[in-house]
């Protein structure tokens, strides 16, 4: 088994004067020294892209700024779903035996480092360059649609959207690093004006600057370990027109191979971190993964099973909807709270003892699914 | 395959039509153009164009739009449409469509780029499918 044997993140939302490599250098120094390692013990580095910093060799130009001397460097695009995407690959990298500690990093300026109509523009090329970003859809655009067929189908209202941007703002206020940190009710969701009908702007995350980093050793160097268990893929499309259905997706075929390879599954979880760039997303993830019968992860919420104390505690940093999302430290951030609850350091969001999370991270619209298990090993 | 490729008849390159392909072998059908069938690697698809008639299977109405032109636009709506032929196709939908309804294609023009716009279908569907 692998180890996460540290971690780091800076705080997210505007940082005016960072740019890619500061953020990125920032959270790796934090992941080093939770790690108890110096610079010249990690051997392997694998880091996420960045739209402000767009580059052909981006892990070298991070490993000679930060002063690493690798045997192994990767940079990976996989849209949303690279944070974990990269674990499991640092994970294969470590059993394998082509590296001993792998840094995993990602940062970008993504709110300071260019306009709000240049993310909109970029991020909707993740649409076919033909047959849709002509027609001038956006990225929450992509995930309306979707909402549309998945409440059509399994009748989920607006409000029970509205109610998973309640609960991660709940959680968001308790962390100090957290974007928006304002509480908000059921009302300021569906009274915030529409981006992309049914999506609201309080349905969407924010666009941040932010970096997170973790290390991925073959072995433990702390007391309290947390272990990699298990993680799986499932990529069953790109562009939102080719999914083949709006209704399910591929994220239970990557939870099916999780399970088989981790030995752990849902029942087994007590801590959750899932991706949720947008409620229809958290949503679509919860019901697919089992958490939540179709329908109900709107009702669930609603009913507190996703709070610190309930029984499924979910991204208790405040997830991408409060937290943040700076692109690929985004969903890094899921991680590194989940590896703080394990090993008990998560201060006043402490879950009371988990000792397995189920993570899970999705990227494109819904096309490209990662899901991992962590476990506490004392 | 006869007559020009595919591309000069389409709406992607400015005349008003609805393309698709499909396999001679395994019957697939789909809609993102390529010289092979995506199912089973048939290398002789065969170009069409569509009737313009399906079902719409999502809609959303984009109010923030990706620039200042489109902004002008807005709110305009962004539908995906099963067409009868079996692939699905993204576009421009009229304002009050819902899911489930018949739909057919015209076309319409922002900006130099012409682009595919669904109406609700004044003809009875030939088939019904859900």
């Amino acid at each position: 088994m692998s180890w996460i044997t540290g971690v780091g993140m800076t705080s997210f939302g505007r940082h005016q004067d960072s740019d890619t490599l500061s953020l990125m250098s920032e959270a790796a120094m934090a992941a080093l020294k939770d790690a108890g390692l110096e610079r010249r013990q990690i051997d392997g580095l694998i880091c996420g892209y960045s739209t402000t910093h767009p580059h052909l060799m981006l892990s070298t130009v991070f490993a000679e700024h930060f002063g690493l001397m690798l045997s192994i460097a990767h940079a990976m695009q996989l849209g949303g779903a690279t944070g974990l995407a990269m674990l499991m690959l640092a994970s294969e990298l470590v059993l394998s035996g082509a590296a001993e500690h792998v840094l995993v990093v990602a940062g970008e300026n993504r709110l300071s480092g260019q306009s709000s109509v240049d993310t909109l523009r970029s991020l909707a090329q993740v649409g076919h360059p033909t047959y849709e970003v002509p027609l001038g859809p956006t990225i929450p655009a992509y995930y309306a649609l979707v909402a549309s067929r998945y409440m059509h189908k399994y009748g989920v209202t607006e409000e029970d959207l509205a109610e998973h941007a309640v609960v991660m703002r709940s959680h968001a206020v308790n962390h100090p690093g957290a974007h928006h940190k304002q509480l908000i009710g059921l009302s300021d969701v569906m009274s915030s004006r529409v981006i992309a009908s049914p999506l609201k702007l309080l349905d969407c995350c924010p666009v941040s600057d932010g970096g997170a980093a973790f290390v991925v050793s073959r072995e433990r160097t702390g007391d309290i370990g947390v272990q990699v268990i298990g993680c799986a893929q499932a990529h069953t499309h790109q562009h939102v027109s080719a999914a083949r259905d709006l209704t399910q997706f591929g994220a239970s075929r990557s939870l099916k191979e999780a399970v088989a390879k981790s030995g752990a599954t849902v029942a087994d979880a007590d801590y959750f971190a899932i991706y949720d760039s947008f409620t229809i997303t958290l949503t679509i993830l919860l019901e697919e993964l089992g958490i939540a019968p179709r329908g109900e992860a709107g009702k669930m919420a609603r009913e507190g099973w996703f709070g610190r104390d309930g029984r499924f505690p979910l991204n208790t940093h405040g997830g991408l909807l409060s937290y943040g999302h700076c692109g690929c430290a985004g969903a890094m951030a899921h991680l590194v709270e989940a590896q703080l609850q394990l090993t008990g350091r998560a201060e006043g969001r402490q879950v009371k003892s988990p000792t397995v999370a189920l993570l899970h991270g999705d990227g494109g619209v819904l096309s490209s699914h990662v899901t991992a298990f962590l476990e506490r090993v004392r | 395959m006869s007559g020009p490729p595919i591309s000069h008849r389409s709406w992607t390159s400015g005349h008003p039509a609805l393309c698709f392909q499909t396999c001679p072998v395994c019957g697939h059908a789909w809609y993102f153009q390529r010289p092979f069938c995506p199912a089973c690697g048939d290398l002789a698809p065969e170009s069409k164009v569509a009737s313009g008639h399906g079902r719409l299977y999502a809609l959303t109405t984009v109010e923030r739009a990706p620039g200042e032109s489109w902004q002008s636009m807005a709110p305009y709506n962004i539908v995906l449409v099963d067409a009868d032929e079996g692939f699905r196709v993204m576009g421009h939908g009229a304002m009050g469509l819902r899911i489930g309804d018949r739909v057919t294609v015209g076309f319409i023009t922002h900006e130099n780029q012409m682009l595919p716009f669904f109406e609700a279908s004044s003809l009875p569907a030939k088939k019904e499918t859900t």
